[in-house]
């Protein structure tokens, strides 16, 4: 009784209600003459008319309070089926209507933008002009874009090669699955190795020989292309990513068995470890040499010469393995979370 | 050269070649060098920053052997001392309250992998501090990214992973922005580096040609960081990131990463494009009404949460929201303050998350403020730290937010008519639900808990870690009490800033 809010009655809901709901009346009347019925004959005239006034409006109430649960579940319901429907119709409408907008400014832009290949745009100025003009003298480099990526801007390159890195330690947060300390394998990597059986092609004889003979080309061509980075288009993240491709078709064949001979987690970290320290020490030497304006003392050697453009050829070679390692254990981890 | 005069290179270089080392280190040794780094990067910060007060103007550093226009470089000055010293000196304080609980977030043999990602983060950002190479600063912007993905990701469940991609596809898109921003200004300028870059673009706002894309290149880049600074309308990454993380990341990420931002698009406005174009283009109405609507609607977001986590990363968007609403103001005095608040509200809110995690960690790891009750009684020290951080927060005087209101309130001052009322009108509101759920989050803290739950016996915390929280809080009231000094060298630095 306490808890019921005195003011039901008088609230425009529930004169909607009983304006809404005919049968109304009906239903108390039926209360009254079941609760006279009930009440022992004995009792005083007021206190039985008090008792069913009160019966009377509790059953109202809770009549009230049935009926307000509905409507919130109806709410509930719509706002679950439709109104969920509604809603995404509008976000699609107005992400379309957005995107629209931004393509048409951007395309505006382009169009004001100076003309590709124009002699009078800004972008040829004294910065583009070095780098064509001295760029072979300054860094010795027949390729005039590895002379800019890793001579001029090497600063970006070595922060280039670190969000490899990075990527490829993030990935091994999100997916790696270790062990127990004793060595035995938790039951999450159990799953991994029946799941991944699906993928082992344990005699497919056309992949395995076709890879027997692709592999070794696909390699020693992305060798090539690092080696050759300071002379001829390419450099270290290209071949790096034809290595890794050679790596992977090679996995792909033959299974993490064979492949785990050669390339496991260790192999992973200590090549990505080893050429990133000598990447960012080789680099940290040349910019405190250069910031100081001290000489490197690094030769250039003949341009064209495969030993020649200082450091650019050893750099190549680092950011080559760092690409490969990085792209294959991401190959790894998607497909069973380790090596 | 001097030596001295190296000492950024070294901070940033150390953090790197520490970043790559750490990936073959056994998990102490790994914690061990992450102490170290941040440790020395402190020292190095604060010894640039006396010598930058020690010398008259900012010089440049060659990254390379090949100057300006062609080779990269980055750029030491007041400011860039003083955010660098900033920035590390919370990051530090951070690790030794935060990172010892790592057992409970991230498994034994992740460890070194989560250090990594702390040792690049720092990277990034203090080669987003001192860079003068405006596409260095979307290479690094790119490790910082990644590196706050993973520092999120490391606690593995279902609330980390839908935060995480919500977070990753906004901070993509921000990113691209940004690049496409990048990008375009090269096309119409020819440069990438700060300086003549700044020439460039007043050659094109003098002459009129190429001024559209100028004005598209502005908005990209100003969106692109906006939406990775948490910024009020694009903020909808951000509680789901900071309240899920674990706590030292929460603490970074928050606390210092999305301040990096902030400090890359002061740059931008300063080095790059100049104030006066940012005000004639209409840019800076368009940042103070986010961020004064950032300031309330996030506030009232706050209000509403029943996770304390939850409130206090609303409250993150709602602070970042006074940022953005002192660079809308334009002014110096405006920008001055913008910068005071990142220093402030870095400290306060690191501290925030790791005394938080503290004070849940004593209820049993129940994040409802009904459960919280008397955890200020559980574990005191966490207590005494949060209600000055608390306070800091509201803008009480003698704490670092006091400091921040008074200057936001000075700066609009300068302006006549509505726009005084509106800075002092939307101050006074925010101060008003800043006060609401943090004090009666305080409060809450500090009631009697009900009879009928159980909680877990009080751990010890180590004397080393009570230091760490101490000194943030000593930091806090330092910040409201002696600011003065640190006032002027915001005010010299952002003079010889452009």
């Amino acid at each position: 009784m306490s808890k019921r809010r005195s003011d039901w009655q008088t609230r425009p809901q529930a004169r909607i209600r009983k304006w809404f709901h005919e049968g109304f009346l009906a239903l108390d009347d039926e209360i009254i003459s079941q609760i006279s019925q009930d009440s022992e004959p004995h009792q005083s005239y007021e206190a039985l008319l008090e008792a069913q006034e009160e019966a009377v409006e509790t059953r109202k109430h809770e009549r009230t309070l049935a009926l307000d649960r509905l409507d919130q579940y109806n709410v509930l319901v719509w706002a679950r089926t439709r109104g969920r429907k509604v809603l995404s119709a509008l976000h699609v409408i107005l992400a379309l209507v957005l995107s629209i907008m931004m393509i048409f400014f951007l395309l505006e832009t382009v169009a004001l933008m100076p003309r590709f290949g124009d002699t009078q745009a800004p972008g040829v100025n004294e910065v583009s002009q070095r780098y064509i003009e001295k760029g072979l003298d300054e860094t010795g480099a027949v390729n005039i874009v590895a002379g800019m990526i890793l001579d001029y801007r090497a600063f970006d390159t070595l922060g280039e090669a670190t969000v490899l890195f990075l990527a490829a330690c993030a990935v091994l947060i999100l997916l790696r699955i270790d062990r127990n300390k004793d060595g035995s394998p938790v039951e999450e990597l159990i799953a991994a190795e029946s799941d991944d059986r699906h993928y082992e092609p344990r005699s497919d004889r056309i992949l395995q020989g076709s890879a027997k003979i692709l592999t070794p080309i696909i390699l020693l061509f992305g060798i090539y292309i690092i080696l050759n980075g300071h002379l001829s288009p390419g450099g270290g993240f290209s071949g790096g990513a034809i290595i890794s491709a050679g790596l992977i078709l090679y996995l792909n064949a033959f299974g993490f068995e064979k492949s785990g001979r050669f390339f496991t987690n260790k192999t992973f970290v200590m090549v990505s470890f080893f050429s990133l320290s000598f990447y960012g020490i080789a680099k940290t030497y040349s910019f405190y040499f250069g910031a100081n304006g001290l000489d490197s003392g690094i030769p250039l050697g003949t341009p064209g010469a495969i030993i020649s453009a200082g450091l650019i050829m050893p750099l190549n070679i680092a950011v080559g393995l760092v690409v490969a390692c990085t792209m294959y254990i991401f190959y790894a981890l998607f497909r069973k979370g380790g090596l | 050269m001097t030596l001295t005069q190296n000492f950024p290179f070294f901070s940033i270089i150390l953090c790197m070649i520490a970043g790559i080392v750490t990936s073959i280190l056994k998990p102490k040794a790994a914690k061990a060098l992450t102490f170290f780094v941040s440790g020395s990067v402190v020292v190095l910060s604060v010894l640039t920053l006396s010598l930058t007060l020690r010398l008259d103007s900012a010089y440049p550093y060659m990254m390379g052997h090949f100057p300006s226009p062609w080779g990269n470089e980055i750029r030491i000055g007041r400011l860039e001392a003083l955010m660098a010293t900033g920035f590390s000196v919370v990051l530090c304080l951070s690790l030794i309250g935060g990172l010892r609980h790592s057992p409970a977030f991230v498994s034994e043999k992740k460890v070194n992998l989560y250090c990594i990602m702390v040792d690049l983060a720092l990277a990034a950002v203090l080669v987003l501090i001192y860079t003068n190479d405006l596409f260095t600063v979307y290479v690094f912007i790119e490790i910082l990214t990644i590196a706050s993905c993973a520092l999120v990701v490391v606690r593995q469940n279902g609330h980390t992973l839908v935060a995480i991609t919500r977070y990753m596809i906004m901070h993509l898109f921000g990113s691209g922005l940004l690049l496409l921003g990048i990008s375009m200004l090269y096309g119409i300028t020819g440069h990438l580096l700060m300086e003549p870059l700044g020439e460039a673009v007043r050659a094109i706002v003098d002459t009129g040609e190429y001024a559209g894309p100028l004005t598209v290149v502005i908005a990209l880049i100003t969106a692109g960081l906006a939406i990775k600074s948490a910024m009020f309308p694009f903020h909808s990454w951000a509680p789901d990131t900071y309240a899920y993380a674990p706590p030292l990341s929460s603490a970074i990420l928050s606390g210092i990463i999305s301040k990096t931002y902030i400090f890359v698009l002061i740059k931008f406005y300063y080095r790059v494009v100049g104030m006066d174009v940012i005000i004639s283009q209409n840019i800076s109405p368009f940042l103070f009404v986010c961020g004064v609507s950032g300031m309330i609607l996030a506030s009232v977001m706050a209000i509403s949460q029943r996770d304390i986590r939850r409130m206090i990363a609303y409250s993150s968007v709602a602070q970042i929201g006074y940022i953005y609403m002192g660079l809308g103001i334009g002014t110096t005095a405006g920008v001055e303050a913008a910068l005071f608040q990142m220093l402030v509200h870095s400290v306060v809110k690191s501290l925030l998350f790791l005394a938080t995690y503290e004070l849940i960690n004593v209820s049993g790891d129940r994040k409802r403020f009904r459960y919280l009750h008397g955890a200020g009684y559980r574990n005191v020290p966490a207590g005494i730290v949060f209600t000055v951080a608390a306070m800091s927060m509201v803008g009480i005087p003698f704490t670092g937010g006091f400091i921040v209101k008074l200057n936001l309130a000075i700066s609009g001052m300068v302006f006549g008519g509505w726009m005084r009322s509106l800075v002092l009108i939307a101050l006074a509101i925010s101060t008003l639900l800043n006060g609401v759920y943090f004090l009666h989050t305080v409060v809450s803290i500090y009631r009697r808990p009900p009879g009928d739950i159980a909680y877990p016996p009080a751990e010890k915390i180590p004397p080393y870690a009570l230091v760490a929280l101490f000194a943030s809080m000593l930091l806090i009231i330092y910040l409201g009490i002696g600011s003065e000094p640190i006032l002027r060298v915001i005010q010299t630095g952002l003079m010889t800033f452009s």
